[in-house]
């Protein structure tokens, strides 16, 4: 192997942040590669700050390196200036561990995490001097593979990768390992790659685009055909059913440069059954595996010890949820190494006085701020989101924040949901102001910020048949808050550039003909397009239109029910017609409960996957199972119908044998 | 009790900045878990004290910083082994020692830096003619940017001493000492007002002296080389010293 360090580092003085390629971080290996170790390299599409702590990236290239027959190394996306650099003098993608070039790889494996990323994902494919189009590859070229959630809709990336991973990745890569060993042990020969494509289709979690075949009526997709007998009509997402078994990471890279999030991450759950109907992840995420508590305590103190971190994020999708949290962050807050001064953040959708308690628990020290997620502003628009907070929770929240001390609260909401009116919208504004009285009463200083973004719908959600709004109605629902906060001094607002959830939008629901429209943006120039300063919306359209796409067709039609979607043959596990339903009962401003606290419904997860929820605690915690005082009834029956037949039990207390 | 800490940056770590080297030393300290004082009030930091920031990209085997530890007591012998354990590959602790109290800090102390300097693409002769020439000058004038405006400087009184160590694989290594008060002079203003076509190369900062009316010293020396720095460093630090 060749290390392209010494071409490389004569480069570095001339580039921004140049400790974003040079790896060393505390927990990083030298891995000892050879002809019997299939070597992967994980590389995150976004620039190292963003990448590094990701916590699937992380855990893969653990799980990865303890295999004998595996090495991984990792890599990130060079930033434009490096970029330049590398092209002009024909260096290619290099892994940030030993600076071995991604080609000498034999798996290529990305972690798509949001769909802007896309034209990264073929800009780094192309840097590697791999053809982006899978179609195009020899045997000489590494098998690209891409996981993460965006991976739940393929079809938009499905020319540039060959495999797709659905679902937990944990034990789908050793899976995926064993057969590429098999492939390299027989030397890679002409045809080998077909029939190791062919043969990776059959393992369930994953996809090979290549295998099936799109067929359309005109503009409709009618449907997407396996082109073998042997290639599955659905591919199955993977699930984990314990994460007791996986206690990954762990050896937490530390980097020597500032990165997000930069700090111990202990996932405490994975999954979530709160039911926000906008919420891709919680919807794909099902059920609730909870870590055992013991683990956490295990893996927070030793970590902290080992990599010298003064905080700790106990991270999951809502981790205020997470059963006996209290006694988990006492035990943090009072361990004794770190001299006392460990911080803990914990995310959470909780919007309650419960939250705030364990928030004063943890943030003795640094009151900064506290953050609430309404996500809309009227208790009507709030049941068709299934968001189920009464405008007292919020005031009580608020009330009890500013009352211990902080002075500043963050909110965050969405516009553009469906059936939104102007007064929904309004509502916001109308909140916010109430939030600042509140708050003045304590101090008064008292301020609110509020985040505003447009809605993109996902797939395998209730919303993925809603139409997307479109920029100008986004624009003028942020103008009418504009307005109405204008003399408001205590309020704050931000908002997300609509013409991004424009184009996310594309990206999200777009079907395998979008994807001649990304490699457009991305011959373009388009890469970085996450980021304001590189967002190109005109390129996207011209893109679309140079493509013959029509992007009102795209983002913002909305769909019928016997509407083939372009992820159908990708299953979350959900019922289709369990979406459906709950789509139409959003409609209804119809509420759901939580089911891991609940009886079950069938949305198809547990049932079709014969797992379950691992739970410890057998209640919800204080305040009711959507961590707020309401019951259902004031928001609407429980419909029966979606009381299912075969319900499942949740694990209480024992872990599952 | 203040403890300083003498350490080296070398190899790819040199691409860290200023800052990164801050967090990277607060991370180590509360892994060796020694007990370090931290700050009173809202958000407590550890009570360290950093010299003159290294530019990103430069080596240095005479990097300095005071820490404020919450009680007293001896060194012990293996410390410095134990901090460079923590710290990443290529940041080093050659020497630790007790503060008396009461020594002024290391930005005020500190008078000038010896620096080596790579220039690329350079031969040795005419390394030695423009070293000459900068040496019997009565001015180095340089222009440099200051807050959007052109600003005009006069180097040569900061250049205390400069010579031609030698070739280089890729050119010419120059040693420089450059004054740090009332502003620390960059190698690469020394490089512009010798020649503005000048390339510069891999720096490294050797030395930091502290004037004093009896001659210079170094505000932590190595006379206890090689015993109490690790195998890889001391062989750097031989090199240099
Ligand atoms: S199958 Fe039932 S218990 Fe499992 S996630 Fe779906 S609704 Fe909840």
């Amino acid at each position: 192997m060749t290390s392209l360090w010494p071409r490389l580092e004569p480069l570095l003085p001339h580039v921004q942040k140049p400790a974003r390629y040079i790896g060393c971080e505390d927990g990083a290996v030298t891995p000892e590669h050879g002809p019997g170790k299939v070597a992967w390299l994980l590389v995150y599409p976004d620039t190292y700050e963003i990448g590094l702590p990701n916590q699937g990236l992380q855990i893969l290239y653990e799980i990865l390196n303890e295999r004998p027959d595996a090495v991984a190394e990792r890599s990130y996306a060079p930033w434009t200036d490096l970029e330049a650099k590398l092209r002009e003098r024909g260096i290619p993608l290099f892994s940030v561990d030993t600076h071995r070039a991604a080609g000498e790889f034999d798996v290529l494996a990305f972690n798509l995490s949001a769909e802007l990323v896309y034209t990264n994902l073929l800009n780094c494919i192309d840097l590697a001097g791999v053809p982006v189009r899978a179609a195009d590859r020899a045997p000489e070229h590494p098998i690209v593979v891409a996981g993460g959630h965006c991976t739940f809709n393929p079809e938009p990336v499905a020319d540039f990768i060959d495999a797709a991973v659905i679902g937990d990745g944990e034990e789908v890569v050793s899976e995926i390992t064993e057969r590429v060993r098999e492939w390299k042990a027989g030397g890679r020969t002409p045809g080998s790659r077909q029939r190791l494509l062919r043969d990776l289709a059959s393992v369930p979690g994953v996809y090979v685009p290549s295998m099936y075949e799109p067929v359309y009526d005109g503009e409709r997709l009618v449907a997407i055909e396996p082109r073998f007998p042997d290639v599955p009509e659905r591919v199955e997402k993977r699930t984990i059913a314990d994460l007791g078994d996986w206690p990954y990471p762990k050896r937490q890279l530390v980097p020597l440069t500032e990165v997000v999030h930069d700090r111990l991450n202990v996932e405490v759950f994975r999954g979530c059954t709160r039911g926000c109907r906008f919420c891709q992840a919680g919807m794909i995420t099902r059920p609730v595996r909870e870590r055992p508590a013991d683990q956490v305590r295990t893996m927070v103190l030793d970590g902290l010890r080992r990599t010298g971190y003064d905080e700790v994020s106990l991270t999951s999708l809502s981790s205020a949820d997470f059963s006996g949290i209290e006694g988990v962050v006492a035990d943090v807050v009072d361990q004794p190494a770190g001299c006392g001064n460990v911080s803990i953040s914990l995310p959470s959708l909780r919007v309650d006085a419960f939250t705030v308690g364990i928030a004063s628990q943890i943030q003795r020290a640094r009151r900064t701020g506290l953050t609430f997620a309404p996500e809309a502003g009227t208790w009507r628009m709030r049941q068709i989101i299934n968001k189920l907070i009464r405008e007292e929770d919020l005031y009580g929240a608020v009330e009890s924040a500013y009352s211990q001390g902080w002075r500043r609260v963050k909110l965050y909401f969405m516009t553009g949901l469906p059936s939104e009116t102007d007064q929904d919208t309004l509502g916001i504004a109308e909140l916010a102001r109430n939030v600042v009285a509140i708050g003045r009463r304590h101090n008064k200083h008292a301020s609110a910020t509020v985040s505003v973004g447009g809605f993109v719908p996902k797939p395998h959600t209730p919303f993925q048949w809603f139409g997307q709004n479109t920029a100008a109605e986004l624009h003028r629902k942020v103008g009418l808050l504009r307005d109405e906060l204008r003399r408001e001094r205590g309020v704050q607002l931000k908002w997300h550039d609509p013409k991004a959830s424009l184009a996310e939008g594309i990206a999200s629901r777009g079907d395998r003909r979008v994807g001649a429209a990304i490699e457009h943006v991305w011959r373009h120039g388009g890469t970085f397009q996450e980021w304001s300063e590189h967002f190109d919306l005109g390129l996207w359209e011209e893109a679309m239109a140079a493509n013959g796409l029509s992007i009102d067709w795209y983002v913002h039609r909305h769909r019928t029910e016997d509407e083939v979607l372009p992820w159908d043959h990708i299953s979350a596990g959900l019922h289709k017609d369990f979406l459906w339903q709950d789509w139409q009962d959003a409609l209804h401003e119809l509420g759901v409960e939580d089911c891991r606290w609940t009886p079950c419904y069938d949305c198809g997860v547990c049932t079709g996957y014969s797992i379950e929820h691992v739970v410890a605690s057998p209640v919800p915690p204080a305040g009711g199972s959507q961590g707020t005082g309401q019951d259902l009834a004031t928001g609407g029956e429980r419909p029966a119908h979606l009381l299912g037949t075969r319900a499942v039990p949740v694990t209480i207390g024992a872990r599952p044998a | 009790m203040r403890l300083r800490i003498r350490y080296a940056r070398l190899g790819k770590v040199r691409f860290t900045s200023h800052r990164d080297v801050a967090r990277i030393w607060e991370r180590a300290l509360r892994r060796t878990e020694l007990p370090v004082a931290y700050s009173a009030g809202f958000s407590p930091r550890p009570k360290l004290a950093f010299g003159l920031a290294l530019p990103t990209g430069a080596e240095s085997v005479a990097e300095y910083l005071d820490v404020e530890l919450a009680g007293a007591g001896p060194v012990p012998d293996e410390l410095p082994d134990r901090l460079s354990a923590a710290l990443p590959a290529g940041l080093d602790v050659l020497a630790v020692a007790p503060l008396e109290a009461g020594a002024d800090s290391l930005q005020h102390a500190v008078t000038s830096c010896t620096w080596t300097v790579e220039v690329l693409d350079l031969d040795a002769d005419r390394a030695e003619s423009l070293v000459a020439a900068a040496l019997a000058a009565g001015t180095l004038v340089v222009t440099r940017q200051r807050k959007g405006k052109a600003v005009t400087d006069d180097l040569r009184p900061a250049l205390l001493a400069l010579g031609v160590n030698g070739p280089t694989p890729a050119g010419v290594e120059l040693h420089a000492e450059l004054s740090t008060q009332p502003r620390g002079v960059r190698t690469s203003e020394l490089l512009a007002a010798l020649d503005p076509g000048l390339q510069e190369g891999l720096v490294r900062r050797t030395h930091q002296w502290i004037q004093r009316d009896d001659g210079r010293v170094e505000p932590l020396p190595l006379e206890r080389l090689p015993g109490t720095v690790g195998a890889h460093t001391s062989r750097v630090a031989e090199r240099v010293s």
